[in-house]
Parts: C-alpha cells; structure tokens; sequence
C-alpha cells in the first residue's frame, strides 16, 4: 500500500504567551481520510496547537505544511483558503443571526458588497438536507434552536465549503446521545470521502472507538502519536495524566 | 407565513404606535400641534438628533457608543464657519467639514480597535479633544455664516418640506441599506451579536469597527451642516450634550445596548417622539425644565416595557 502523503504536518511549532510557553516543539501528522485524535487535560496545549492551525493564533515559530507545500496562517481566512475548516466547542455561533447569516459569516455571497440572501439561504437548506437535519425555518435566530440544529449549522459550515481538514473541538461535549450518534456517523461519513479530521477531547472514550490515531500532549509537548488500536483506554488515560509514553514492543 | 404575527413582532410597530398615539393625545391637548407650521417646526427641530442618532445606532449595534458626536458636530460647524470666514466657497467648506467629521470618526475607530481602548472611554476622550479643537480655532468667538447655501439648507422648502428632513430621509434610507443589505451590515450584526465568533470567522472586525465610527463622525458633520443652516452661525459651544439625545433617541428605539440587536430606523421614531414631547410641552407651556423630567422618565419606561415584552412569551 502506497502511503499517500500527509494533508497537514506540523513541526516544532512554539508558542508562548508571555512568559508562558504553551506549546514547546509540537509535531503533527495528518493524513487524507484519516481520524486522528488529539488529546491531553486542559492546558496541555491541545486546543492552542488547534487554534494555530485554525488561524486562531499565531505560532510563535514552527512549520506548517499543507499537501506538502509550506504555508503561513496568520488568520482564519488564510486557513479556510487552504480547506481547513473548525467546528469550535461553543460552536461559534452568533445567537441573534439566522442559520445563512451564520454559515456564511465571514465569506458572505455578495455582488459589490450587496449580499445575496436568496442565495445564501438556498445553500443553507441545500447543506442542511444533506445533513439529514431538519430545521423548520433557517430564518429563524440561532439562539432559539437546539443545541443538535446549532451543531448542525456549525457542521454544515464545515463541511459546505469543501473543506479539505476538519478540526472539531469537543464536537458531541453539548449534544445528547442521538445527536452524538449523528455526529459521529458524519465523522465517519466525512472520513470516507478522504477529509482528514482533528478531534479534540478529553473524553477518551469515542475518540478511542473511532479514531485511527491518537495524539497525546501534556505541558505543551508531544507525549505520543500512535496508532488508537496499539494501547488500551487505560493506556491512554495513564498517557494523558502521567505526560510520560508507554514504550511498546515495536515487533508486537 | 402569518402577517399579522410578522407585523405584531415587528420592532417598528409598537414605537409607531406609541408615537402616533402621542402625536393624537398632543392634537387634542393643543388646536395647534397639528398644523402645517408646526408640524414643519417639529421636523426642523427632530432633523439634527435623528441625523445622529442613525450613526449612533450603527455603533450601539456593534456593541460600542459614540459620546463624541456632539463635540464632532461642533468642531466641523467651527471648520466650515472658519473657511467661509477666510473667503472659501461655502460648498467647498461644507465639504472640508464633513472630512473634518468623519477624520474624527477615524481617530475614535482607529483608537478604539488598534488600540484596544473601550469606545465609552475613546469616545470619552475625543469628546472633549474635538471641543477644546472647537474652543481653540475660533477663541471662542461665533462666525457668522450667510452664505445663500447654507440659509438655503436651513430654511428653504422643497414640496412642502423643510430641506433638513430631506437630509434625515436620505440618511435613514442608506443607513438602512447598509445594515440589512451589505455585508458590513450583516458584520455589524455579527460584531454586535459576539465579537469573538465574528473574529474566528473571519470577519475583518477592525476594519469593520473602523468604519462604522467613521460612519457615525461623518453623520455628525452632516448634522452639523444643517445645524449651520439653522444657526446662520457656528458657536464653538454648540450641540452640547446632543449625544445624549441622540442615545436617548436610539434606547426609545428598542435597540439593545448589548450590541446586535434592532433596526436604526426605530432611532427615527424615537427622535420624532423625543422632539414630540420638547414641542408639545412648548405648545402647551409647560416649563421646559419639565421637559427633560418627561423624557428621562421616557428612556426608562422605553427599555422596561422592552424587558417586559422579552420576558412575555
């Protein structure tokens, strides 16, 4: 089997925040239709190697590439021009707009700074149904939906603009069990279309279920990347906790 | 869908009806409210708050406010009255006046998002640096201004109207294009609504920031030619306090202090019924000192029957 080569590799990224080093020589892989989890407790420096990638921040050194060419992400325009979309763990919604207002905010249609509603909301309900989500209005205000049509809409975003890296951050932390259900069957979904997905969590137990690799931070650094199906859950959580890796049998 | 319901949610419906209510109780309190003289009193009278009052709104739907308007207005009146006193064409000083406006409206947006300082204290801040910037062109002094062009702006007619409420019609209509047909209305909104999601998506928030002040400098400049119209003068100590009408025009509106929330066109009507009440208790002569009693109880009623509606259903 050829191994295609990586969507997005990150090397050495820093970041520091004052005195504060946050991320300290981070690496990671990603590869077209691939599952990879990223995990560490809060403060680990997980959600800031996210953010870097997203365009959330700025890396204070370090190395991005993506499909192998070397890019700069200084916003988050720069990352969505280059198919990384982020579906944010408060889902970065604005409460007081309507479903097409919020998934197209920031690359709003427009003909001379005049927006096309029409068009907009057309596409939104194309997006929506393609989800398999019913929303009774998508004029109606995001605030009053529910907490599985907010997802929707926030997932909708992502996936709409062909996107070719999906960073989710807690994507089923405020959803029930269908909705997660849901969730994680697009993920799926998503995955065969060979997007490469990102997901954040400290909840190991669906990541471990459906990612293809693990990657574990403590303090800012690497502890592993490995595959999900070479360690055990209580591998893993002992990983997250003690920051230290569980060396095994490369012949196993 | 319903239109009785559409029109019964609308945010322009009650304030309507709350002023054409006013404007019948004021008919029957005095045989000469509602007359043609009066009534274009009452127009030139609202023309100057509500002109501020549609910039204001923009702000306030971003979640910011503007204190300086006032001050603005008067530092370019004192800029135009300071050209026509050296012997520039009039048209060509309204016009160096309304960039002397919106330059403000530039320093309050550029302070406020590059430097990160909060619009009430920028705001704050240029308030008293474009009236001291008043104080020191002029010394203190009053030019006169009577050129045809401004007296035409400040009491001509055009089909029946004074040319001031023309001015307002044109500012509510682009204003209103603006923030329910543009994208940067629609980041407005975004800004106003939650300014972190507008930054993650994308939004130039800056920039958009930036604008908006602008926006709103600009209008004050506007006001402030009609304000020279009315005056056929420029006092460096003119329009003082006039943000605070203007504010009190946008919170009758119904539009949200938070930020992202209302329609500038009820700023309009809360202008008009602001202007109501001042010229009805004239009308009536009742002392003006009441006046402001009246319209400070006005701002509260306005925004505890808008709490009471939220929390209604």
């Amino acid at each position: 089997m050829a191994t295609p080569s990586p969507l997005v590799e990150m090397r050495n990224i820093c970041k520091n925040f004052g005195g504060l080093q946050a991320l300290n020589d981070a690496h990671l892989d990603l590869y077209p239709g691939e599952v990879v989890g990223v995990l560490g407790h809060n403060g680990a420096g997980k959600t800031t190697l996210m953010k870097v990638l997203a365009g959330a921040q700025t890396a204070t050194s370090g190395e991005i590439r993506i499909e192998g060419q070397k890019v700069t992400i200084k916003d988050p325009t720069d990352a969505r021009s280059y198919g990384i979309e982020t579906i944010y763990q408060e889902l970065a919604l604005c409460g007081n707009l309507d479903a097409p207002a919020n998934l197209f905010m920031g690359r709003e249609k427009n003909k001379w700074g005049f927006l096309l509603k029409r068009e907009m909301k057309r596409e939104t309900e194309k997006a929506m149904s393609k989800l398999g989500i019913r929303i009774k209005s998508v004029d109606s205000d995001v605030e009053i939906m529910s907490g599985g049509q907010r997802q929707s809409i926030s997932i909708g975003r992502a996936v709409h603009f062909d996107a070719k890296i999906i960073i989710m951050d807690e994507p089923t932390a405020a959803l029930g069990i269908e909705e997660s259900k849901k969730v994680i069957e697009l993920i799926c979904d998503l995955k065969s279309h060979g997007i490469g997905i990102l997901w954040i969590s400290h909840d190991i137990h669906d990541v471990y279920n459906y990612t293809d690799r693990i990657v574990i931070f403590h303090g800012g650094r690497n502890v592993i990347n490995a595959k999900t199906e070479d360690f055990t859950q209580n591998e893993i959580v002992s990983m997250i906790i003690s920051g230290l890796p569980i060396i095994k049998d490369a012949a196993k | 869908m319903n239109l009785f319901a559409t029109i019964r949610s609308h945010p322009l419906t009650w304030i309507i009806l709350v002023s054409v209510l006013l404007a019948v109780v004021l008919s029957f309190a005095s045989p000469y409210f509602f007359t043609v003289g009066n009534i274009n009193n009452l127009m030139k009278q609202m023309s100057i708050v509500a002109i501020l009052a549609a910039g204001q709104a923009m702000v306030i739907i971003t979640g910011g406010i503007d204190l300086s308007v006032g001050s603005v207005l008067a530092l370019s009146a004192v800029t135009m009255g300071w050209l026509i006193q050296a012997g520039v064409d009039p048209v060509t000083a309204a016009g160096c006046g309304l960039i002397m406006g919106t330059f403000c409206g530039f320093l309050n947006g550029f302070i406020i998002s590059r430097g990160k300082i909060p619009p009430f204290i920028a705001t704050l801040g240029m308030l008293g640096v474009a009236r001291g910037m008043a104080l020191v062109i002029t010394e203190g002094v009053s030019y006169q201004v009577l050129e045809p062009f401004f007296l035409f702006i400040g009491n001509a007619k055009f089909l029946g109207l004074p040319i001031p409420i023309y001015f307002v019609i044109v500012t509510y209509a682009l204003v209103h294009v603006i923030m329910h047909f543009t994208v940067l209305g629609r980041h407005i909104y975004a800004i106003g609504g939650k300014e972190r999601v507008a930054r993650l998506q994308g939004i130039k928030v800056d920039k958009q920031i930036l604008k908006v002040y602008m926006i709103s400098g600009f209008l004050a400049a506007l006001a402030a030619v009609v304000m020279v119209g009315r005056l056929a003068a420029t006092p460096p100590s003119v329009a003082q306090g006039i943000e605070l009408q203007a504010i009190a025009a946008v919170i009758i509106g119904g539009i949200s202090f938070a930020g992202g929330r209302g329609i500038v066109l009820t700023a309009l009507v809360g202008a008009l019924i602001m202007a109501m009440i001042t010229n009805g208790l004239n009308i009536l002569g009742i002392s003006s000192f009441w006046q402001q009693v009246l319209i400070g109880v006005v701002i509260i009623t306005a925004v505890w029957l808008d709490n009471l509606k939220r929390s209604d259903p």
